[in-house]
């Protein structure tokens, strides 16, 4: 339980990320002077690609592809600084490997910025004093160091409290019913409320504990500056793992055995987890019903809470929207978790 | 031999017993590829942009109206200042604002350059940086349209002639749906598997098995088997699914494909094994399987590609069997590779069948 999310910080914070680095790429130069060595030089400068030289056949191309060796060839052709000189502009051919389009899409990216660049030394004032220039100046919010894992982090701390908590919570009062010893707990003058709560609670110190660790890791091991109120951190995490648990205990008066209760909320809660909380994949790409569904999963108003807080250093007045959301499931959850549960087995 | 039979039918007979089990192995394939690459979609578009234009001039004007037009981009709000379009950032209502100073269109004519600011949302480093490139190549684009600068010929320009190959409109389903494939293998290879040793260790009926004389490697191919042969059915029915639904012809040959997920699946089964020879009842293999499972699938380049890791994750990646057939089955369904182009994985796969079946068995005690 705790090892799993020292494992996940640690593959999403430095293992994993949906930038675009090492791409191995084939360039073939087949004017070789002085223009086409400038450009080759420029795309290997840049960190982006690995790129071999070579002057190969077309079919060559396609079996490198096929091999999996690379994932984009450039060629230049012959007449490329000959057309720079009298029509100011020379075609390329960039072939980029299709199987995977985020490759594909962010390669033409980047080597269009390169070639940008590299069309905007001819173009200084010095060279061309009469071309006007447009320069942007980017400014990277919230994330000037460039960490490409920073979206990842609150939908780890959502995922990891989400499941754990609604597994172990269903797990331990199945368990009960299973082993029978449930019967006794009912009998007892406890309010059976109160057994509820009793199996809760530890889960709950613990869930805090796990969040806690998370933190800890996020701002000493991935160096993230923890922006906002630590208390309303707290606070809002603490929301959402009682929300957790209320569906955990659900989850537990409708099964009657420890395999499917794990199952629902390992199997049934991940994919959903996953898929709808936003963090691995946009939200906003989703087909319509999806996105309305997604407005269900309680991750989604947890992810959105802790990205504003811990990442932007929001206030309350920004998350009302989410915790009141958190809240409202909160007391549904419960109300129906308690309701359900059977006094008599 | 008789044994074996035996035994297999004993097993095929609880398989088929278990309703729920059985209705899920067979509807998450369907639920699996219906909603996964669906979901999965990391093209770059409906970039919410607010803009604020202090100039107002019929050069901003155009500029703007030249970036809405390019469809990338949604106009979420027009404020005056800065000030009021961060709060659109805050609210996550806005992902980049573009801001255009006063007299932008005056002093870009007199002085040659002007400045615009660009502020991006950059906690999703993904959309923030492809967001930006396509706002600089829009304007760069408005610059050497201008009537100023149509006259002076601009020099350096590359034109770029780009394809993509397998996937001319490097649509998203192509990369995911042959993944998904590969993440049902590895669910019922490895989670089921281990499941359904340890439910008999946990009601004891491996005990029975345990005393008579049933060898230990009949009990184990007898426990292999049935979950190879479904799990073949089900890599078929993906497959289906794949054609019918998706559209995504096979370019390579479907033996090749057959073979690798045959060996796959005995590797992964081997692993299934393994966690069961590990755990003493059902709770601690399913959350023993979940942690590898979810570990697996995350390196394995399902989500994100295996090139942008550091090289000690890169290695780690290639400890996993999960990342070369996923690798294998994306190179043969869209590429069309032979076995020349993938032997290097087959002897992967193989290696990691027999190590961890070797592995697995060799921990395997009859008497615990």
């Amino acid at each position: 339980m705790f090892g799993l999310p020292i494992v996940q910080i640690i593959l999403f914070g430095f293992a994993l990320s949906s930038e675009v680095k090492n791409i191995r790429m084939i360039v073939a130069d087949y004017a070789k002077d002085f223009q086409s060595q400038r450009l080759i030089e420029k795309i290997k400068t840049s960190d982006y690609f690995v790129v071999e030289q070579a002057n190969v056949h077309y079919t060559q191309i396609e079996d490198a592809f096929k091999k999996g060796d690379i994932k984009a060839a450039l060629i230049i052709p012959s007449n490329f600084s000959s057309d720079q000189l009298h029509l100011g502009q020379s075609p390329v051919q960039l072939i980029t490997d299709g199987s995977d389009p985020n490759i594909s899409k962010t390669v033409t990216n980047y080597l269009t910025s390169i070639f940008m660049d590299f069309g905007r030394e001819f173009n200084t004032s010095s060279i061309n004093p009469l071309f006007l220039q447009i320069q942007p100046e980017l400014r990277m919010l919230y994330n000037e160091e460039g960490n490409g894992s920073l979206n990842f982090i609150p939908g780890v701390m959502a995922l990891i409290l989400m499941i754990v908590c609604t597994a172990l919570t269903s797990v331990s009062v199945v368990k009960e019913k299973e082993m029978g010893t449930m019967e006794i707990l009912l009998v007892s003058p406890f309010k059976p409320v109160f057994v509820l709560i009793a199996k809760a609670i530890p889960y709950l110190l613990l869930s805090l504990a796990n969040f806690t660790l998370i933190l800890l890791l996020t701002a000493f091991a991935l160096d993230v500056e923890i922006r906002g109120s630590i208390l309303l951190l707290y606070f809002e995490s603490t929301l959402f793992i009682v929300t957790c648990l209320s569906l955990g205990l659900l989850i537990s008066n409708i099964t009657n055995s420890q395999q499917t209760a794990l199952l629902i909320s390992l199997m049934g809660m991940m994919l959903p987890t996953l898929i709808f909380t936003g963090f691995i994949m946009p939200l906003e790409n989703m087909p319509g019903f999806f996105q309305v569904l997604s407005h269900i999963v309680p991750s989604r108003w947890y992810y959105l809470a802790v990205k504003s807080v811990m990442l932007k250093g929001l206030g309350l007045t920004y998350v009302w929207k989410e915790t009141l959301v958190l809240t409202l499931m909160t007391i549904i959850l419960l109300s129906l978790a308690l309701r359900r549960f059977k006094v008599r087995l | 031999m008789k044994i074996l039979r035996f035994i297999l039918q004993k097993e095929f007979r609880q398989i088929f017993r278990d309703k729920s089990i059985l209705a899920m192995m067979f509807a998450m394939p369907i639920v699996q590829l219906v909603v996964l690459p669906l979901a999965m979609d990391f093209d770059v578009k409906h970039i919410k942009l607010s803009v604020v234009d202090m100039d107002n001039s019929s050069f901003s004007q155009r500029l703007i109206h030249k970036i809405y037009a390019s469809g990338y981009f949604i106009p979420i709000s027009s404020n005056t200042s800065y000030n009021g379009a961060i709060h659109h950032i805050e609210k996550e209502e806005a992902d980049i604002i573009l801001e255009i100073p006063l007299n932008f269109e005056r002093n870009l004519i007199r002085e040659g350059k002007q400045r615009v600011g660009v502020y991006a949302d950059a906690i999703n480093g993904t959309k923030s940086g492809i967001g930006t490139a396509y706002l600089n190549r829009i304007i760069s684009d408005f610059s050497s349209e201008l009537e100023w600068n149509a006259e002076s010929r601009p020099r350096g320009s590359i034109e770029i002639l780009q394809r993509s190959w397998y996937n001319p409109l490097e649509a998203y389903k192509f990369n995911v749906v042959p993944a998904v494939l590969v993440l049902l293998l590895t669910l019922i290879g490895g989670f089921m598997t281990a499941l359904n040793i340890v439910k008999e260790k946990e009601i004891g009926t491996i005990e029975q098995i345990n005393v008579s004389p049933i060898k230990k490697w009949q009990f184990i191919l007898g426990k292999m088997i049935p979950f190879w042969v479904i799990g073949i059915i089900i890599f078929t029915l993906g497959l289906m699914i794949c054609f019918f639904v998706y559209g995504i012809a096979l370019q390579g040959s479907l033996w090749l494909l057959y073979l690798f997920a045959a060996v796959y699946l005995v590797a992964v089964l081997g692993f299934g094994l393994l966690i069961s020879t590990y755990s003493d009842n059902q709770v601690q293999a399913m959350f023993i399987a979940f942690f590898f499972m979810m570990i697996f699938m995350l390196m394995s380049g399902f989500f994100t590609s295996t090139d942008s890791m550091p090289r000690w994750a890169r290695t780690l990646s290639d400890l996993t069997p999960v990342t070369h057939f996923v690798k294998v089955v994306r190179m043969i369904v869209l590429k069309g590779s032979d076995f020349s182009d993938v032997q290097l994985e087959f002897l992967y796969l193989i290696v990691f069948a027999i190590i961890l079946n070797v592995w697995a068995i060799w921990n395997y005690r009859k008497t615990s």
